[in-house]
């Protein structure tokens, strides 16, 4: 193999396999005015796939919000960055690694980990949390569970040796992910204004410096692979697998950082998807340079590999870095130092060109944008006609059940909304001791040590709702994910998304792309909350087609002073219970309806962005004023589930209980006042001596409120409709996951 | 009589194996400087009842390991089967 690949001829059939279309290869003919060798159609074949060139979906997220006087860093870099006031920054991105944990779950997480960490510490940033947002199908099937446990052990593992506390994170069971796990990782990370850093290659003459893990043919074209669809052909394509090693990863962190704060570099960028192509390409480019490698200099782990198997593998754990003038000796000792490969193994020119050599002999030359500008396309769209069907749903089809109690002890159990304590007993959410609100409540957060400063974070998805409604479903994923930053008495100051979808080239999936980008720059324009950078993931397909559209949502919250952070469940007996919004008037798009009746369909429920804004501001000012001793949103299962979830804590293993009983709103069909998901709705509790305070703060905010209990008992009790001991109701929701793994 | 299946798990030659890099950092260090590759694998030993064929001992074992003790997204597998 090794030596004949480089006299693979350029044929038709070798530029389809490389997932090039034929007029993308005349493209590339007239850019270099001649045939490309294999090598060079190597290096288009992974810039230009989606994963790398986004080229289906750049001229929709080109219309997304990414400005704001908070922004250092926008979209474009290895990570976003914002101002969070006194000197300090946050770094934070997410990244899907869908695909490759769908064919091995535990590496595949687990680099998935990696490259989002090396994302952040690549801009200059100690990374201090993880988040992640997980998609199954259901939980019942033993494939399902053999993918889950990998992926939760993948992450657990590779968050646990780095000593970065994996802090937020939620997890869906739905048909729709059968086959096609989503496994989306975001990281968080603080640093200095002055220790940003850029991936980008100036100063000619400068020496490009390999550092990290050794090369080998692991990961080639998991870039191009990223980009197609899963089918059982592909899961024999087992080469793509990359071994993950958090331990190396360590070093390379601190040996980074040591690099970047001793302001050693010019430039910095990790070896990530399409590995060392896309790092050079891409730092020449940005930073408006050449640049000239030999791969004869790269360190290989395995012996013969050519040009092309060096410059498209995915080994994990490598970086590519561009040294100061006169401080390539002491780069290298740093690196000596925390035990590092390194290697030089080229310069910076001005050529704009990459150009790449084997032992002096030229293998590949090529203008270095021309990789990074990836053909930009409009693909056609068709509304799917299943939308017209949803709509049509009457309510009236489906008989209310007569034992709601049991309707919510079902619904306490479903894995999709029961506690994931099986998932995060597995995280070290404590490690670097700044974790002061742990998994469990609607927000994590952490301080920023040495301040009064405190980040709130979550990660939030909703594709059912996205499947029924796009625009809608949208809106509310960056409704909801706000609403739990306001839930937990933070401002939320930026955003960054992975949008996960099916084949883009299929007019129906392009028009769901197309509505839920825009509805969530809708939402963040209408919330002041810009975009700071993501990720797509398209061709997510399952057996029977697409799975649902599933934008994914990392938010990021700033606390002026972390003293004033909330927490979801009740604080003590005698406090009085407040439902701050309206009463659920419609079962459409919920998961009751899903869980109970077997339906996912009907009206997803709409969200008015002027009402949740204000319900937004008041949960701040009421968090700032102390006035609120618990905050919790009504998302999946509505009301009911919201005010169980108030009855004990995510924290403890044994969870610390307290009852509660409130009236039922509203008149109507009970399950939809129970059950159903409409929007802008929090149950908070609060001191009877603050009663009259909160509700002044809340009413001059126009937020409609009702006092509707209290606090107290070993029961949970709604109006004449539910009563159950919450101890029931506990054991439910936190044994759900363990029992169903244990089968 | 018995059938002795002793059944090799090793990484695949293009896998990466984070802890033989780490053995063989380890061995460097203490002087043993002339080993340039360590690998590290499973070894599972499995014992048949005598009522099959060395054909069908054979068979299964291969079943077994495809199925449960090598990954085969990662690791190559190959077995020996005696006679006891």
């Amino acid at each position: 193999m090794s030596s004949s690949i480089m006299d693979v001829e350029v044929t038709p059939k070798v530029v389809k396999e490389h997932g090039l279309k034929p007029e993308e290869y005349d493209h590339i003919v007239k850019i270099l005015g001649r045939k490309p060798n294999i090598t060079e159609l190597g290096l288009y074949s992974v810039m230009w796939s989606e994963h790398c060139g986004y080229k289906h979906s750049r001229a929709l997220l080109k219309t997304l919000p990414t400005k704001g006087d908070k922004v250092l860093q926008g979209p474009g870099e290895n990570a976003g960055i914002m101002d969070i006031g006194e000197g300090w920054a946050v770094a934070f991105k997410v990244e899907s690694h869908n695909h490759p944990s769908a064919i091995e779950p535990y590496q595949g997480a687990a680099t998935g980990v990696g490259g989002i960490l090396r994302d952040i510490f690549t801009m200059g940033a100690r990374p201090v949390a993880n988040l992640n947002s997980l998609r199954f199908g259901p939980l019942t099937d033993p494939k399902v569970k053999r993918l889950f446990a990998g992926v939760v052990h993948g992450i657990a593992d590779y968050g646990n040796c780095m000593g970065i506390p994996t802090v937020a994170g939620e997890v869906v069971f739905d048909d729709s992910y059968s086959e096609n796990c989503l496994v989306n990782a975001m990281s968080v990370g603080l640093l200095k204004h002055d220790q940003i850093i850029r991936g980008k290659a100036t100063g000619v003459g400068n020496a490009v410096i390999y550092i990290g893990a050794t090369t080998g043919r692991d990961g080639i074209h998991g870039a191009t692979f990223a980009s197609t669809e899963i089918t059982d052909e592909s899961t024999e394509k087992r080469s793509a697998v990359q071994v993950a090693d958090p331990f190396m990863e360590k070093l390379l962190m601190e040996a980074t950082l040591e690099l970047i704060h001793g302001d050693l570099l010019v430039g910095i960028q990790d070896m990530g998807a399409a590995g060392l192509t896309c790092s050079t390409c891409e730092m020449a480019s940005r930073g408006g340079a050449g640049i000239e490698i030999d791969v004869a200099k790269v360190p290989q782990r395995e012996k013969g590999m050519t040009p092309y198997e060096i410059l498209l593998s995915e080994s994990q754990e490598r970086m590519l870095l561009v040294a100061k003038p006169g401080c390539e000796q002491k780069v290298h000792d740093v690196l000596a130092k925390w035990d590092l490969h390194a290697a030089t193994i080229g310069v910076v020119t001005d050529t704009g060109r990459m150009i790449v050599k084997e032992n002096g002999k030229l293998v590949a030359d090529v203008p270095a944008d021309s990789l990074t500008e990836a053909p930009v396309y409009h693909p056609a769209k068709s509304e799917p006609a299943i939308l017209k069907e949803y709509k049509k749903f009457d309510e009236a089809t489906v008989a209310v059940p007569k034992d709601l109690n049991e309707v919510l002890e079902k619904l306490m159990a479903d894995p999709t909304i029961a506690s994931k304590r099986w998932v995060y007993r597995q995280y070290d959410h404590m490690v670097r001791s700044n974790t002061l609100i742990r998994p469990g409540s609607d927000a994590a957060v952490i301080r920023v040590k040495g301040t009064q400063l405190g980040l709130a974070m979550t990660i939030d998805g909703l594709g059912s709702y996205c499947a029924l409604d796009p625009y809608e479903g949208a809106k509310i994923v960056v409704a909801e994910a706000a609403r739990n930053i306001a839930c937990s008495g933070a401002q939320a100051i930026g955003m960054t998304d992975c949008l996960n979808f099916g084949n883009p080239e299929k007019p129906e999936v392009y028009y769901y792309f197309d509505r839920v980008i825009a509805g969530l720059g809708d939402a963040c324009r209408a919330f002041g909350i810009p975009i700071t950078g993501g990720n797509v993931s398209l061709y997510n397909e399952n057996p029977t087609g697409a799975i649902d559209p599933t934008p994914i949502v990392g938010m990021m919250g700033l606390f002026q002073n972390v003293e004033n952070r909330v927490t979801q469940w009740f604080k003590k007996e005698g406090d009085f219970i407040y439902l701050l919004g309206e009463i659920g008037q419609s079962i459409g798009g919920s998961r009751y309806l899903k869980v109970t009746h077997g339906k996912k369909t009907g009206l997803c429920p709409t969200l008015n962005l002027e009402t949740e804004l204000k319900l937004h501001k008041s949960l701040k000012a009421l968090a700032e004023s102390h006035l609120i001793q618990s905050a919790h949103d009504c998302s999946d299962g509505g009301f009911a589930v919201a005010l169980a979830e108030s009855c004990f804590t995510g924290v403890t293993h044994e969870a610390q209980v307290l009852g509660a009983t409130v009236t039922l709103l509203g008149t109507g069909r009970v399950d939809a006042r129970l059950f159903g998901e409409a929007q802008s709705r929090v149950i908070v509790s609060v001191k009877p001596s603050d009663a009259v305070k909160f509700e002044e703060i809340v009413k001059k905010n126009g937020v409609p409120v009702e006092r509707i209990g209290v606090v107290g008992g070993a029961e949970m009790v709604i109006g004449s409709e539910v009563k159950l001991p919450v101890v029931k109701l506990a054991d439910l929701f936190f044994t759900s996951i363990e029992k169903t793994m244990a089968l | 009589m018995a059938w002795h299946v002793s059944v090799y798990v090793t990484l695949k030659p293009s896998v990466m194996d984070p802890q033989g890099a780490t053995v063989q950092r380890a061995l460097n260090q203490m002087g043993y400087t002339h080993v340039t590759g360590v690998r590290v694998g499973k070894f599972t030993e499995l014992e048949f009842d005598g009522s099959l064929s060395e054909m069908d001992v054979k068979k299964q074992a291969d079943e077994i390991c495809d199925k449960l003790l090598a990954n085969p997204n990662t690791e190559s597998y190959r077995f020996t089967v005696e006679k006891k």
